[in-house]
């Protein structure tokens, strides 16, 4: 079995789980509760706190708050933020390849009033920084674009997106899912306003997220309950997802520089062999993309199809963003970002490398890959 | 178990999507049938030998998921040695019942196989009506 969707789920890294477990059987208390058990509960949160801080270079650890999925991290930072800062003006800007859950948020918020633009992006999937200039106006209250997508692997240039921002006075929100623990991120350096991140995509386990608000950055809660975490997330921690996502962080901030060379000098072979294949393409950035991260289209054929092909055949588990895969039956908003047509993004292929993948399992998938296509294309009328 | 929300491919889709029945195309078909369209993501293609209006070779190619396959694969089977008139009854629910069910979201889209018949049986009487007219006259 050869294991290719990390983009999608994480399995728990056994140190983390060894750590976290704890606080499942033992250590169970609620945060807010006075007595020992209690407290070392709040202590677990709070170291936690301080790793995930210091995996972004936040500063201080109060800056980080802890949510229960990137999702729920994305709309407090879109959400909380616009609608606590409508007075000074009712315009969000989003990149055209945000996830889905960056998306709907922004597109609630239209409905409620707010004018929202997209960012065009070239065919890379890099934001087009004139667009964005062009698009700011002293009413722009929000901004929002990702570390790196998730699907076609894009590192955006943040930097330069701050800049700009911040110089119309608005805030930037980054989705950095998928890029945290791959990449290092500095918010402070990089100058972003609110981050989120996901404990699972670190290899920690579902149910903990989080979410940075820099210094001086208005937020509101969007779910009110006990006002925990400084009143933005209500809601009991879940102490045992948020000690393994802490856990998770300590350890990518020592291994990820070695862990991600590995990774990449895998990925960069993949991709050279997959390349090989007749009429296969690579999608999204060349060069600027995460270290892990590799994504294809393949003509004349379908992604679900591939998928479950290599799946069936193979024992190889890989994402795609194929129309046919996905609930409501549209190609990946994302491919068509970049200037796939329908027909192109079709046949999307993305493979996503994590810990247990190795350089022996190169020949594996390409092998299997170069089966599935022919095969595919051998039942195919195109 | 008719209450139970289907969750991925049936046994019977897997099958066929892994071992598909009667890929290809028949030579010098008396009837083709093309429907769907490589935008939407399906595309088939079902090519017919006739036989005193019985079918006695059929043949599939399809782009399209794996349930599109799967189908295509279906319907070839449950038209094979029939009548054309049994072959147009052949309804799109009939092939994924034959499959043991699609999940919903796939029965409209990824559902043309019959469609494609159909239309090559269409194609092949339209074919030998203008062959008779031309053979009249």
């Amino acid at each position: 079995m050869v294991y290719l969707d990390h983009a999608s789920a994480v399995p728990v890294d056994p140190r983390v789980l060894a750590f976290a477990r704890h606080y499942l059987e033992e250590e169970f208390g609620n945060p807010s509760s006075l007595y020992d058990r209690g407290l070392s509960a709040r202590r677990a949160v709070e170291a936690a706190r301080e790793q995930v801080a210091a995996l972004v270079n936040a500063g201080s650890p109060r800056s980080i708050v802890f949510t229960g999925s990137a999702t729920e991290s994305n709309n407090l930072g879109i959400r909380g933020t616009a609608l606590r800062n409508r007075k000074k003006g009712k315009k969000i800007l989003v990149s055209a390849v945000e996830h889905i859950s960056v998306m709907n948020p922004a597109k609630d918020l239209q409905k409620q009033g707010f004018e929202l633009d997209f960012i065009p992006v070239d065919r890379y999937g890099t934001v087009d920084l004139a667009n964005l200039e062009a698009e700011l106006t002293p009413e722009t209250v929000l901004v929002s674009v990702n570390y790196a997508n998730d699907e076609i692997g894009t590192v955006e240039p943040v930097r330069e997106v701050s800049r700009l921002v911040h110089e119309h006075g608005a805030y930037l929100h980054v989705n950095a899912t998928a890029a945290a623990g791959r990449v290092p991120i500095d918010v402070q350096g990089d100058g972003i306003d609110l981050l989120t991140l996901s404990g699972n995509d670190l290899g920690g386990p579902r149910g903990a997220a989080a979410l940075y608000v820099g210094p001086g950055v208005k937020v509101q809660s969007v779910m009110p309950g006990g006002g925990q975490e400084r009143g933005l997330r209500s809601g009991t921690e879940n102490v045992f997802a948020i000690a393994g996502m802490g856990e998770a962080a300590r350890l990518a901030a020592e291994e990820m520089e070695e862990e991600m060379a590995r990774e990449q000098a895998i990925r960069d072979r993949l991709v050279r062999a997959v390349l090989e294949i007749e009429e296969a393409a690579l999608t999204g950035h060349p060069t600027d993309r995460l270290p892990h991260h590799a994504s294809f289209r393949f003509s004349r054929i379908e992604g679900e199809s591939i998928l479950l092909n290599l799946d069936t055949f193979f024992g190889i588990q890989v994402a795609t963003g194929s129309a046919c895969s996905s609930r409501t039956l549209e190609p990946s908003h994302v491919l068509l970002a970049i200037g796939l047509t329908h027909e192109q993004a079709h046949g999307s292929v993305v493979m996503t490398l994590g810990r247990s993948n190795t350089v022996a399992d190169v020949r594996v998938v390409v092998d299997a890959m170069q089966e599935t296509v022919g095969r595919l294309r051998g039942i195919s009328p195109l | 178990m008719e209450d139970r929300p289907q969750i991925g491919y049936s046994k019977r889709v897997m099958d066929h999507f892994m071992n598909p029945r009667n890929v290809g195309e028949v030579e010098d078909a008396d009837g083709v049938g093309l429907v769907g369209n490589p935008v939407c993501g399906d595309l088939m293609q079902v090519t017919i030998r006739v036989e005193e209006d019985v079918i006695t070779d059929i043949k599939f190619k399809t782009f399209g998921c794996g349930s599109a396959i799967a189908t295509a694969s279906m319907v070839t089977e449950l038209a094979m040695g029939k009548h054309l008139d049994e072959a147009l009854a052949i309804t799109r629910q009939d092939v994924a019942d034959e499959l043991e069910g699609l999940p919903p979201v796939k029965m409209h889209c990824s559902n043309l196989a019959a469609d494609a018949l159909h239309e090559a049986i269409t194609d092949y009487r339209e074919k030998r009506k203008k062959k008779e007219a031309e053979m009249t006259a």
